[in-house]
C-alpha cells in the first residue's frame, strides 16, 4: 500500500488540471487516497505532494486539520451521530448510549470484526430531523433507538451496499470537464487583462 | 411529518411549501427538481440569457438595485461586494460558500441537493456581471447527496453548452470547478475558505484587508458568496430589480430560507418573506411550526444560528429585519432558529453550543483556542454539579478576554434588563471564540438561576486574603 494506482494518478493529473494551482488540489487528492486505501497512508502523501508539488509534511499538515481525514482504519461504516444543539435537544445522547451498547464500543472505536467505527459528530445540517446520524456521509433522520437497531441489522446482512459505499468514498459520482468544452485553467501571473465579455457590450 | 424507520433516503423531509412567494424554492416539491430536464421546463438558464442580452455592468446595476443581500451570516448586499474589487487587477474570481456548518442552519445543502442547475446559473450570472474568469464551488466535505448532485449539474450543464466555453455561443466563458471540504467548521469563514481552497489548513487570514474582493484567492481579487445569495440570481434576472423589492421590505427584500428546528411541533425549512416576518408568525402560525411541541412554554430560541445571542419570548414580535434584530441585542445570521420549551435544562444546552465552538476552534487565536476550551471545562464542571460560585464569575471573565467591553444581549422585562445591541467586539480574527461565549453569555444573563441551583460547593477563602 499504497501510493495512487496509475487509474487514480491520471484521475489526479485531471483534478490537478483544473486549478491554476496544482497545490489547490491537495483536498480533493486525499479524498481520492481516502477513497482507495479507506484511509490516508504516508505514501499516499508523499505521492500526492509529488504530484502538487509539496513536501509530504506539508501534505500532512494540511490533511490533519480536517476531521474527515483518517490516519489509520477505520470501520467500513462509520457512523457519526450528531450531538450538537437541536440533536442534543431532541435526544442524541440517549441515542449515543444506545448506540454505544449495541455496537459495544465507545465514541471513537471500532468493532472487532472492523465493520463499524462510532463516532460522535458536530452539526451535519439537518436540525429539523433530529437526531440525525450519517453513515459514510449519507443522512439518516430523526433516528430512534429501534431504527438504529434496524439500521445495524442491514448493514450487518449487507442490504444498504449499493447505497452507502464502503468508508473512503465520499461523493459517488465525480465532476468531468470534456475537452473541447473547458476553458482551462491559467496561473494568475499569466493573465494580464480582463476578461473578453467586459467591452461594454452584450456578450449574446 | 411522521418518523421515518430506517431514515429517509435521499431527501430531508425537511423543506415544507407553503402558500408565499417562491424566489429559491420554486422547483422544491418535484421529484427530479435537480436534473437539467425539469430545469430547463420551468424557465432554467432563462436569467442567465436575459443577462447575456445585457452588458455586463447592466446586470451588476441590477443587482445593486435588489439589494440582494448576502445570506450567509453578516449580511452584506452582495452587488456592493462585488463593487470592492480594484480596478484594473486580473484574474478576479469567484468562489461559492457550500460550507454551511453553523448549527441549526441547513438551506444551502437543500438549494445544492435539490436545485443545482439554479445555483450554477446564479453563478454564471455572478460571474458575467463582475468580470469574474473562473468559479470554485466550495461544498462542504460531509455533504455527500450535494456534492454528487452538483458535479451530476456540472457535467449535463458542461455537455449542454451552459458551462465553459462560449456560453449559449456567446464571448462569455467561465469554467465551474467542483471542489469539496473535508471537515473544519472554520472553514466557512471566508478568509479560511481560500485558504482551503488553495489546499493549506482552513485557518482564517489576520486582516486587513477585510474583505478577499481586494486580497483573496492566489493573492487575486475574489468574490466569495453564499449558495443561497447565489441562487437568488437567476429569478432576479428573469423578473428584475422591481419585481425583487416589491417582495419583503425596503432594507430587506426578497424571501430568505429560514430552518426552525428544536422543540416545536412542525420544524423544518421555510423560505420566508424578509423583513415582515416575525418570530412569532415563524415559531406559533399555522403555516409554520404550529406552536411548541406537547402544548408546553416557550423557554428561549437561537434567533440567527448557534453565533447568535439567545432571545426569550419577550423578543417574539420582532420581524426578520437587521436594522430592528439587531438593536434588540442579536443576529439573524444565517437563518437558523433553535426553539427550547420549558422543559430544557439550560446549562447543558448552553454547553452542548460552545462546546461545538471550542472544538471548532482552529488554533490561530489564543483567546480563542485557550478561551472556548476554558469556557467548555468550566461549564461543564458547573453542569456536572461540581462547580464553585466563582465559576460564574469565571465564566465571563474569560469571555471578557474572547470579547472585551460590554457584549450584547437581549432585553427581558421579568428581569428588568435592557438590550445591549449587536455586534460585540472581539479580540480574535473571526467569529469562532466569540461564538463560543455567545451560549455562556446569553445563558448566564437570561437563566442565572438555573446555573446557581447546580453550584455545590462554596469557593474557599483565597490565600492572598488569608496571607492579609
Amino acid at each position: 500500500m499504497a501510493r495512487l494506482t496509475e487509474e487514480n494518478v491520471r484521475l489526479a493529473r485531471e483534478i490537478i488540471g483544473r486549478y491554476p494551482k496544482a497545490r489547490s488540489a491537495t483536498i480533493p487528492l486525499l479524498h481520492l487516497a481516502q477513497e482507495q486505501d479507506g484511509y490516508i497512508t504516508n505514501d499516499a502523501m508523499a505521492h500526492i505532494g509529488e504530484l502538487v508539488g509539496a513536501t509530504s509534511a506539508e501534505v500532512y499538515g494540511t490533511a490533519s486539520f480536517y476531521e474527515m481525514f483518517k490516519f489509520e482504519p477505520v470501520g467500513k461504516y462509520l457512523i457519526n451521530i450528531c450531538g450538537t444543539m437541536s440533536c442534543a435537544l431532541m435526544g442524541a445522547e440517549e441515542l449515543m448510549h444506545h448506540a454505544e451498547s449495541r455496537l459495544g464500543v465507545h465514541m471513537g472505536g471500532t468493532t472487532p470484526d472492523g465493520l463499524f467505527t462510532l463516532e460522535k459528530a458536530e452539526c451535519q445540517a439537518a436540525c429539523t430531523e433530529a437526531p440525525c446520524l450519517q453513515v459514510n456521509y449519507r443522512y439518516r433522520f430523526r433516528v430512534t433507538s429501534e431504527n438504529f437497531d434496524t439500521l445495524i441489522d442491514q448493514l450487518q446482512a449487507g442490504e444498504l451496499t449499493s447505497e452507502i459505499p464502503a468508508h473512503g468514498t465520499v461523493a459517488a459520482v465525480r465532476q468531468h470537464i470534456p475537452a473541447d468544452r473547458g476553458v482551462g485553467a491559467v496561473a494568475p501571473e499569466d493573465v494580464t487583462e480582463g476578461p473578453a465579455w467586459l467591452d461594454g457590450k452584450a456578450a449574446l | 411529518m411522521t418518523s421515518n424507520p430506517g431514515g429517509t433516503w435521499p431527501h430531508a423531509p425537511g423543506f415544507i411549501v407553503g402558500d408565499r412567494p417562491q424566489i429559491v424554492t420554486s422547483r422544491f416539491e418535484y421529484e427530479d427538481s435537480y436534473t437539467l430536464q425539469r430545469y430547463l421546463a420551468t424557465d432554467g438558464y432563462v436569467g442567465l440569457r436575459a443577462a447575456l442580452g445585457r452588458p455586463a455592468t447592466e446586470v451588476h446595476d441590477e443587482v445593486k438595485n435588489a439589494t440582494v443581500l448576502g445570506r450567509g451570516g453578516a449580511g452584506f448586499p452582495a452587488g456592493n461586494k462585488w463593487g470592492l474589487t480594484p480596478q484594473g487587477v486580473w484574474p478576479r474570481y469567484l468562489v461559492v460558500n457550500g460550507d454551511e456548518s453553523e448549527p441549526g442552519t441547513y438551506k444551502d445543502r437543500l438549494l445544492m441537493e435539490r436545485d443545482p442547475h439554479q445555483l450554477i446559473e446564479g453563478c454564471l450570472i455572478a460571474c458575467y456581471a463582475a468580470g469574474l474568469s473562473q468559479c470554485f464551488l466550495y461544498i462542504r466535505g460531509e455533504m455527500a447527496l450535494a456534492q454528487e448532485r452538483v458535479a451530476t449539474a456540472l457535467n449535463e450543464a458542461y455537455a449542454a453548452g451552459y458551462v465553459g466555453k462560449n456560453i449559449l455561443g456567446s464571448k462569455f466563458s467561465v469554467d465551474i470547478v467542483l471542489h469539496w471540504g473535508a471537515g473544519a467548521y472554520v472553514v466557512g469563514e471566508e478568509t479560511a475558505l481560500i485558504e482551503s481552497l488553495e489546499g493549506n489548513r482552513g485557518m482564517p487570514r489576520l486582516k486587513p484587508p477585510y474583505f478577499p474582493a481586494a486580497i483573496g484567492l492566489y493573492g487575486q481579487p475574489t468574490i466569495v458568496n453564499n449558495v443561497e445569495t447565489l441562487a437568488n440570481l437567476p429569478w432576479l434576472l428573469r423578473n428584475g430589480a422591481a419585481a425583487y423589492t416589491a417582495i419583503g421590505t425596503a432594507t430587506s427584500p426578497g424571501t430568505r430560507m429560514v430552518a426552525v428546528s428544536g422543540h416545536v411541533k412542525r420544524p423544518g425549512v421555510y423560505e420566508i418573506i424578509n423583513g415582515i416576518t416575525t418570530f412569532r408568525d415563524l415559531l406559533y402560525g399555522e403555516e409554520f411550526c404550529q406552536g411548541i411541541r406537547n402544548g408546553n412554554e416557550l423557554k428561549a430560541f437561537v434567533p440567527g444560528g448557534g453565533s447568535a445571542p439567545w432571545f426569550t419570548p419577550d423578543q417574539l414580535d420582532l420581524p426578520f429585519e437587521a436594522s430592528q434584530v439587531g438593536p434588540a441585542g442579536s443576529m439573524l445570521g444565517s437563518g437558523a432558529i433553535m426553539v427550547m420549551d420549558s422543559t430544557t435544562d439550560i446549562p447543558r444546552a448552553a454547553l452542548t453550543l460552545t462546546r461545538f465552538y471550542a472544538h471548532e476552534s482552529c488554533g490561530k487565536c489564543t483567546p480563542c483556542r485557550e478561551g472556548g476550551t476554558w469556557l467548555e471545562r468550566i461549564l461543564s464542571r458547573v453542569v456536572d454539579g461540581k462547580g464553585t460560585d466563582a465559576d460564574l464569575d469565571q465564566l465571563m471573565e474569560v469571555g471578557e478576554s474572547i470579547c472585551p467591553g460590554s457584549f450584547p444581549h437581549a432585553s427581558n422585562e421579568k428581569l428588568g434588563i435592557a438590550a445591549v445591541p449587536f455586534p460585540y467586539r472581539m479580540n480574535t480574527i473571526c467569529f469562532v471564540g466569540p461564538s463560543a461565549y455567545v451560549p455562556v453569555h446569553s445563558a448566564l444573563t437570561l437563566f442565572r438561576d438555573e446555573f446557581e441551583a447546580r453550584i455545590t460547593k462554596r469557593t474557599l477563602i483565597p490565600v492572598t486574603a488569608v496571607a492579609q
